[in-house]
């Protein structure tokens, strides 16, 4: 069943490019969807608009297939975790979480029952009568979690709730979320620029870029295969090369391969730099000469990084594999095997195609 | 949903059907004695001969009919049909005729007495309607309180300032007869009293217009030197003088605008104190050379240096230790650092400060009143002009324009100014470092300035406070109460206790309407904060013109406009306490603005957001959140326009009457026909007061900081005096 529906949401602000250009997009029911871009892609915008905040200049905005872009943001039944928390810092942490039971006029008992329990959620049970200022970054955004969730939204934002968190306590509180949001089924919208948060919590993630959207996907179909170049370069890391088909060959410096395509003429051939191997392979593969330019040696992983004369080239491997370190200055042939490449045109959508040796 | 729009149409014709229509003071009298304006609208259109009041009888029925079909345009309409119609007959039908001359062609004319609280009431009644009406047609995103907000503020802004200054300008235009006379105005715009070059080709004095420049201009720089003289003092040497710094930033506060001018009379006036000593022990002649020039510039320079003071403090904190480092570290020795970086950062302050000295002084009344002698200014001719022998009012307004215009154009110079170039390099991150410290020679330069004028800061506020207590400060100076018992005694009488001090009577009657005053000075001028600074809407930028205008609209200005535009009829308000009140609310307003804005731009606008998410309404939202959080703001505004009501003089002294007289008008008085002592034990009396006042946001706010975002009550004491 689809929870929200947007279709054609469309902002500017005064005199500029369109922050949002025209947004299509359906959640499902009680699924985790993860907007995710660089600052400046409209990823708040977008979120502040299904909060209320924001007035779409064009388009619609349904929840449970009823339109709410017309009400305020205060009769929305939407929930919000913000960036800074914003707990009320004269309300004690109970108090704040029965903020907005209080404004629905539910009544007392009612309150007393689904504040406690709405803590109990968040493990902050004990600390309901502190002030927020008594409180650390990941419990006050507890407290807002907290407080968002006992109102049982139809819609739960959160808009970059870890960011302001330090490295150890994101982890753990994405998961805690994660958890919470699975147990209590709350269709959940979530804005972050962290991919790798992104890929850690959500159901299905919708990448953005300059106020449009380049794709939609699970974080396993994103990485694996990106729409759009942009995913492609966003989403986990990525070696491009320049590469050329013509009469059915593709070219990509001194290598070159049989390839069944649509597409002629300047292409960019993709591979994750996981997928590269050095050395002997079996595999049906591009091969390139290349110099060996920098290893780094990350404990789990190795990273090298490779001159060949199509390009720079990244590999990834793990350290079981051969003592990389020393090499350095060392000629080696880069395999791109066939099964992992995958190509984008020149407007940096990707092109179907079908490599063969 | 429908209880709000069903309330104010009950209001609005409750106004019309019920209370009296006309007359705003006696009410009850008048209504008791059955006296005939005490009628209500409706009467006066079926017996009093009224018929023009009917029309208004449309507002109601109309937004009647909308509420009964739920159509919210008929709601806007009725509304402004009503208050559109209560303008125009208002202003078409006055005391004594046909508001205007072309209507005569209608024949004879009817009159009417000033409008009563049965019109205010339609009036308020209509605006909510149309609030409502808007509020449901979804402007706002359909929030009652919002829109009515912006209605109200704005009308009450538009009627309490715009309308007076429009008067002003009307008036300036009319010869005495009433008629339009636009040769008379000019005539009067360009004569030499006001734009005379007499003093500086010999013989006869310079025109008020040069004078009262030339005073801000020397004001504002000896202020801006001095202010900057002790800011370095107080922030870049080791000298921490926390405890003066504090009293420096509440003398502008605390004293009565003219009370420095006084002092000064009896230090230095012909048989002033140090006058007589320097003629009896050195034979220096007496001389009256404080009565003019000098003594204004002086009394200006002492009153508004602390402002001075404060903005270049702030402005010296904000410099970042880390660029002075950077500085020394790139072997600059500390005056080379002072004049290459130091200097750069704070130049955009410097001319802020001087800007709001030159603004002060030129808006000052008391001072010159006082001091000004042959010397005349603007602001003390346009009081002349009104109250003396030629009581000319279209001259009167005439001064006024052209103080406005230069008050107006130094404000927003400041203001493009401020906007242009802040330098301030104080990042959200804490910066470690000290600042280095200051070269020997200008911390030399500095001291010498501050010193003296230390000195002489606690000599004068040494003679307000005790002056009153001796017999004649200077020549006999003996203990005495007389001053005080004749001023504040209370005695025992046949009825009990009674209050037989002269002073009584002026000091209750100022504390009650400053307490009158108060709640709506801190509330408008909050809500006012609270729309620019949370909402946004059609002609938000015309509305922050408005409320900004108000920033720096001299005293004086405002009371000769009060006076013009609500003399007469549709709204007689002179000699009542209301105007009195309604001075103190519009002029007072901006500390209201000033301390809502810098506290809401503390507060994060996410508090609000989440507010509304959790499903509290806008109104909610700032009685449990908004409010609440900026506290601090709330209690320094109100007791800020208490102090300000108080300490007022330019504003009010047109709009006292033997009824309603005022604490500060009556010492003005009393030190006018000579009685020293007893203005000046008047004066401490009223320090005192406000000493106690500002000691109740210490209690109240100076220690209580909420969570995390410590709110500072900001910069209150920078305004126009």
């Amino acid at each position: 069943m689809v929870a929200l529906a947007i279709q054609g949401v469309r902002k500017r602000f005064a005199d500029s490019l369109p922050i949002l250009d025209g947004l299509d997009l359906t959640v499902a029911d009680g699924e985790f969807f993860t907007l995710l871009g660089p600052s400046g892609c409209g990823k708040t915008t977008l979120l502040r608009c299904i909060a209320g905040f924001l007035q779409p200049e064009a388009g619609t905005v349904a929840v449970d297939g009823q339109r709410i872009d017309a009400l305020s943001a205060h009769r929305r039944d939407i929930g919000m975790v913000f960036q800074d928390y914003a707990i009320f810092p004269h309300l004690t942490v109970a108090e704040n979480v029965a903020f907005g039971l209080k404004a629905r006029h539910l009544d007392r008992d009612e309150i007393a029952r689904r504040v406690p329990e709405a803590l109990r959620t968040v493990r902050l049970e004990a600390l309901a009568d502190r002030m927020p200022a008594a409180l650390s970054g990941g419990q006050q955004q507890r407290v807002g979690l907290a407080r968002a969730m006992v109102i049982r939204p139809k819609l739960l934002l959160m808009d970059e709730p870890l960011s302001n968190l330090d490295a150890k306590l994101r982890v753990d509180m994405r998961d805690d979320i994660r958890d919470i949001q699975r147990r209590l089924g709350i269709t959940t919208i979530y804005v972050t620029h962290d991919q790798e948060e992104a890929m850690a919590v959500s159901d299905r993630i919708c990448v953005m870029n300059a106020g449009r959207i380049e794709q939609v996907a699970t974080p396993f179909e994103l990485y694996h295969r990106p729409a759009t170049r942009f995913v492609a370069h966003f989403v986990g890391t990525m070696n491009f090369l320049p590469g050329h088909i013509a009469n059915g060959l593709l070219t990509v410096g001194p290598a070159s391969c049989r390839v069944d395509s649509a597409a002629t003429g300047a292409v960019e051939l993709a591979i994750r730099p996981e997928e590269v191997v050095l050395g002997q392979s079996a595999a049906p593969a591009l091969r390139l000469p290349a110099t060996l330019r920098k290893v780094t040696f990350l404990g789990r992983e190795i990273h090298c990084v490779l001159d060949s004369e199509a390009g720079k080239l990244l590999h990834q491997a793990r350290t079981s594999s051969p003592d990389l370190l020393g090499c350095e200055g060392r000629a080696v042939e880069a395999a791109l095997p066939l099964a992992h490449l995958a190509l984008f045109g020149a407007d940096g959508s990707r092109v179907d195609a079908d490599f063969a040796a | 949903m429908k209880r709000p729009e069903r309330l104010w149409l009950a209001l609005a014709a409750a106004a019309l059907v019920v209370l009296p229509w006309y007359g705003l003071e006696d009410t009850v009298d008048a209504v008791l004695a059955l006296r005939p304006e005490a009628m209500p609208a409706l009467g006066q259109a079926a017996f009093g001969g009224c018929f023009w009041l009917l029309p208004l009888l449309l507002a109601p029925a109309l937004a009647g009919w909308g509420v009964a079909r739920g159509r919210p345009r008929l709601l806007v309409a009725g509304g402004v049909i009503g208050i559109a119609w209560l303008a125009l007959e208002g202003l078409a039908i006055i005391h004594r005729g046909w508001g205007w001359d072309f209507l005569s062609v209608l024949g004879p004319a009817p009159t009417q007495p000033a409008l009563g609280w049965g019109a205010l009431l339609f009036a308020l009644s209509c605006a909510m309607l149309v609030a409502i009406g808007l509020a449901r047609l979804g402007r706002c995103r359909g929030d009652v309180f919002v829109v009515a907000a912006i209605l109200l503020t704005g009308l009450s802004i538009l009627l309490f300032i715009g309308l007076p200054l429009l008067s002003v300008l009307a008036s300036a235009v009319r010869d005495d007869a009433g008629h339009t006379d636009v040769s008379q105005f000019l005539h009067k715009l360009t004569d030499g009293s006001i734009w005379g070059f007499g003093c500086l080709h010999g013989g006869g004095a310079c025109g008020s217009a040069w004078n009262s420049l030339a005073m801000a201009l020397l004001v504002g720089v000896t202020s801006t030197a001095l202010g900057l003289a002790f800011a370095l003092v107080a922030v870049r040497t080791r000298v921490r003088m926390k405890s003066l710094l504090g009293l420096l930033s509440i003398l502008p506060v605390i004293t009565p605008p003219f009370v420095i001018g006084l002092a000064l009379i009896i230090l230095f006036g012909h048989a002033g104190m140090a006058t007589v000593f320097l003629a009896d022990h050195f034979d220096i002649p007496r001389s009256r050379w404080i009565y003019g020039l000098p003594g204004i510039a002086i009394a200006q320079t002492l009153a508004f240096t602390p402002i001075a003071y404060l903005v270049m403090a702030g402005v010296l904190q904000a410099v970042s230790p880390s660029m002075e480092e950077a500085a020394q570290t790139l072997r600059a020795g500390p005056w080379r650092t002072f004049r290459t970086v130091t200097w750069p950062l704070i130049r955009p302050g410097i001319a802020n400060a001087f800007l709001i000295g030159f603004i002060e002084s030129m808006a000052d009344f008391g001072n010159p009143l006082m001091l000004g002698g042959n010397y005349t200014v603007l602001s003390t001719d346009i009081f002349f002009a009104v109250v003396g022998a030629t009581h000319d009012q279209g001259r009167a307004a005439v001064l006024a324009i052209v103080l406005l215009v230069f008050t107006l154009s130094a404000f927003m110079a400041q203001r493009l100014w401020q906007e242009g170039r802040s330098f301030t390099s104080v990042s959200g991150k804490g910066d470690a470092g000290l600042h280095p410290p200051l070269p020997g020679g200008l911390k030399a330069l500095c001291a010498a300035a501050v010193l003296p004028w230390i000195v002489l800061t606690v000599v004068v506020y040494g003679i307000i406070l005790g002056g009153g207590f001796v017999v004649d400060f200077g020549r006999d100076n003996s203990l005495t109460l007389k001053y005080f018992l004749t001023a504040f005694s209370i005695e025992h009488g046949v009825g009990g206790w009674f209050l037989s001090g002269s002073a009584w009577s002026s000091f209750i009657t100022t504390l009650e309407l400053a307490l009158v005053a108060m709640p709506f000075t801190a509330g408008l001028g909050l809500l006012t904060a609270w729309l620019l600074a949370r909402q946004d809407f059609a002609g938000k930028g015309l509305f922050e013109f408005g409320t900004m205008m108000s920033f720096a609209i001299p005293g004086t200005v405002i009371g000769i406009a009060y006076i013009l535009a609500f003399n007469v009829p549709p709204l007689e308000l002179t000699g009542t306490g209301i105007i009195l009140v309604l001075a103190f609310v519009f002029r007072n307003m901006p500390v209201g603005i000033r301390a809502g804005l810098a506290s809401l731009s503390q507060l994060d606008r996410s508090l609000d957001e989440a507010s509304l998410t959790l499903g509290a309404r806008s109104f909610r939202t700032v009685r449990l959140v908004v409010l609440p959080i900026i506290r601090p703001a709330v209690i320094t505004a109100m007791v800020y326009a208490f102090v300000r009501a108080v300490t007022a003089v330019s504003a009010v002294i047109f709009l006292t009457t033997a009824q309603y007289q005022l604490a500060t008008v009556y010492i003005v008085g009393r030190a006018d026909v000579g009685e020293d002592g007893m203005a000046l034990v008047y004066s401490a009396a009223l320090i005192v007061v406000m000493v106690a006042a500002l000691g109740i946001i210490v209690l109240l706010v100076g220690r209580q900081r909420i969570g995390r975002r410590g709110l500072a009550a900001g910069n209150m004491g920078v305004g126009v005096a």
